[in-house]
């Protein structure tokens, strides 16, 4: 070696990575997270104009259509309310590792779980509000917990792959409330269960005109209440109880999570079964405050899949989810507009893989060094 | 009414859409078996099948030829394929979400393609059957295995080439041992990335057929989001069979089949919940995943990105 060192001395540039040992700096993630959106929204914009399209008339269309005047700065935060619960329970599985893609067959299953109860009836229409909505909240998070019990339950006791099932699970339950649908609750043959009475809905922000004009034609309703309500409590779970530090430490470290005696699959259960929990509440508040009836699959609209990248992007913080998820929830409004469409999903597809590609510079530093080669 | 089903010209139907609709199942989960064989989850199945439906269809319509459709498609999955190699292997991202990502761009993209280029809804007059002289003519037998078209025909055949490949060549056998201990490859001079980017970019073409099937061999048509989960399922099917290509065949052709049973129960009208009769195979894939699992292993390093030990 050392006679061929010499031979072969040459100064170059060369890239190269180093594992970060340090923990960077506080702001560094957000700045990477930041890159990550803005290399992924020139992308997009990239794709758009291979399509034909014009990239710019894109972008400065959902900024208009989704934050343009209050009416459409409510119906944003309208969109935004289910990825805020969709994105937290993708935060919570996440957190421990566990790969919970279910989230919207969760949330399929809590609209189903919250309309059973007016529907079935379990209580009748003219029942008070304020026995109707916690009521219709519980069975929404119970057939959402369900939903996520059992890939949990799989995986923690026969060690079932959880994206898989998870993922079969979405489809089952899409058929599930289809023949629910369909069959049992159709109002006139058409894909879609009678209207809620009153009293199953959740109030929206116009119901409260007569004394507040300004609220008039706005949509924002109780959800969003819930959504926050979630956020503060799952926020305060994960960073300040004893269970949360459980599930950080399995999810950063499960070899010390065993040593430590934490019981890992009891953990894997409950962390699904919260995580389906809170997807169940977002597809309760869908249809309670959104839809008032209960409709075809699509109602998820693909919800859960943008809760995956809402989760990621708020690096898991149950609080940043809730500013993130009013961001998706512009640039999905503005999709029901622009023209041609696709291109949100275009959009969230790109963002998530950017995002997920950029955790690399998280764990790795790239240097540019000046080096002598050998 | 329910005894319809029984009749021996439903049951022929039946059995030759199964044999024919397994197809985009089996070019995709053949294509997904490589890559996790190789250790890398794929889950951007479903936005390769898109896209590739999409550039196939609208390829194929505009030159008149179907081949040049094909090619196209291929070339697109290969594509994402790369896209997708780059971020697993070199970037070391979290395949079961970026996966996602993937298919969501796919999702999107291919839809935004289809609204700016095609202005109005057009079909297409896909590969025609080939009848096989001879064995076409035989009562039953002849509709359901021998008059299919090239499509459906190469996508059975990719199985045993698939089988052959993977246990009985060198390059499989680096694609397996990459996939159960790439440290113990790496030490024996096989290169990880290369065999990852090889298997990643195989799998993202075989997903690009998988949606010209659908496309320009089977439907015909090109619809927003017409692939409706059979990517996704296509990855089931690869834990389904095992990680072995018969296992996968059979995971595929039992989808099929009950896809198949279920449009025809649509069409005689038969009063079972079609519902219940499509969220079968699901359940059955969770099961069989549960009782399998003590059995079969996943390739040791499926979804652990490699890291050189320096």
């Amino acid at each position: 070696m050392a006679e061929s060192t010499l031979a072969k001395k040459r100064t170059s540039w060369r890239i190269k990575l180093e594992p970060r040992l340090d923990e960077p700096p506080a702001w560094y993630p957000a700045m990477v997270s930041l890159g990550a959106v803005v290399v992924a929204l020139i992308l997009g914009g990239v794709m758009i104009s291979v399509a034909g399209g014009d990239p710019f008339l894109s972008y400065a269309h959902i900024a208009r259509a989704s934050f343009g005047d209050i009416g459409v700065l409510s119906d944003t935060i309208v969109k935004a309310t289910p990825i805020i619960l969709t994105a937290l329970a993708c935060s919570v599985a996440f957190r421990m590792k566990l790969w919970n893609i279910g989230a919207e067959g969760q949330f399929i299953m809590g609209a189903w779980g919250a309309s059973a109860i007016v529907l079935a009836p379990v209580l009748p229409a003219e029942t008070s509000r304020w026995l109707f909505i916690p009521v219709m909240a519980l069975a929404g998070i119970a057939a959402g917990a369900a939903w996520g019990f059992v890939p949990g339950y799989l995986k923690a006791k026969f060690n079932v792959n959880e994206i898989i099932s998870s993922l079969m699970l979405n489809y089952i339950a899409i058929s599930w409330v289809n023949y629910w649908v369909f069959a049992v609750w159709t109002e006139g043959g058409f894909q879609m269960s009678p209207k809620f009475p009153v009293g199953a809905s959740l109030p929206r922000l116009s119901e409260y005109a007569d004394s507040f004009p300004v609220l008039r034609g706005l949509t924002t309703h109780g959800g969003l209440l819930f959504g926050i309500a979630a956020a503060i409590i799952l926020w305060f779970i994960v960073y300040r109880s004893r269970w949360g530090y459980e599930i950080r430490l399995i999810g950063d470290n499960p070899r010390a999570a065993n040593y430590a005696g934490i019981n890992i699959a009891r953990n894997t259960i409950l962390v699904m079964a919260l995580s389906g929990a809170l997807a169940g509440l977002g597809g309760m508040s869908e249809v309670a405050g959104v839809v008032r009836r209960l409709q075809t699959a699509p109602i998820a609209a693909g919800y859960g899949f943008t809760g995956i990248i809402v989760a990621w992007l708020a690096k898991l913080n149950p609080l940043v989810i809730i500013l993130v998820s009013i961001l998706f929830g512009a640039l999905i409004l503005a999709g029901r507009e622009i023209q041609p469409s696709g291109i949100p999903k275009m959009i969230q597809g790109t963002i998530l893989v950017c995002l997920i590609a950029s955790d690399f510079f998280l764990r790795y530093r790239v240097r540019i060094v000046k080096g002598v080669e050998e | 009414m329910i005894q319809d089903l029984f009749s021996v010209t439903v049951l022929i139907g039946i059995l030759a859409s199964g044999i024919r609709l397994a197809t985009p199942y089996l070019y995709a989960a053949i294509g997904e078996t490589f890559s996790q064989r190789s250790g890398v989850l794929n889950l951007g199945v479903e936005g390769q099948m898109l896209l590739g439906a999409f550039a196939a269809f609208y390829v194929s319509l505009r030159t008149g030829n179907l081949w040049l459709g094909l090619l196209t498609a291929m070339l697109v999955g290969a594509v994402m394929g790369l896209a997708m190699a780059y971020v697993t292997v070199n970037l070391q991202a979290q395949q079961g979400i970026s996966g996602i990502g993937f298919y969501l761009f796919g999702l999107g993209m291919s839809d935004l393609l289809f609204q700016k280029l095609m202005p109005t809804v057009e079909t297409i007059r896909g590969f025609p059957r080939i009848y096989i002289p001879g064995l076409s003519d035989i009562p039953g037998i002849g509709e359901i295995f021998f008059s299919q078209n090239i499509l459906v025909y190469s996508a059975y055949l990719l199985v045993p080439v698939a089988w052959f490949v993977l246990n009985k060549t060198t390059l499989g056998l680096k694609i397996r041992a990459v996939g159960e201990n790439p440290d113990a490859a790496d030490s024996l001079g096989v290169s990880v990335a290369r065999v990852r980017y090889f298997t990643i970019i195989l799998g993202g073409t075989l997903s690009g057929i998988a949606g010209a099937s659908l496309s320009i061999a089977l439907l015909n048509v090109f619809q927003q989001n017409m692939t409706s989960g059979a990517g996704f399922i296509a990855v089931a099917l690869v834990y389904f069979g095992a990680w072995r290509p018969i296992g996968v065949l059979g995971g595929a052709l039992l989808f099929s089949m009950v896809n198949a049973l279920q449009l025809w129960v649509q069409v005689l009208n038969i009063p079972i919940e079609p519902e219940i009769a499509v969220m079968m195979p699901y359940v059955l894939t969770i099961l069989v995943l549960v009782a399998t699992v003590s059995r079969v292993r996943a390739p040791s390093a499926l979804t652990k990105p490699f890291e050189r030990e320096n």
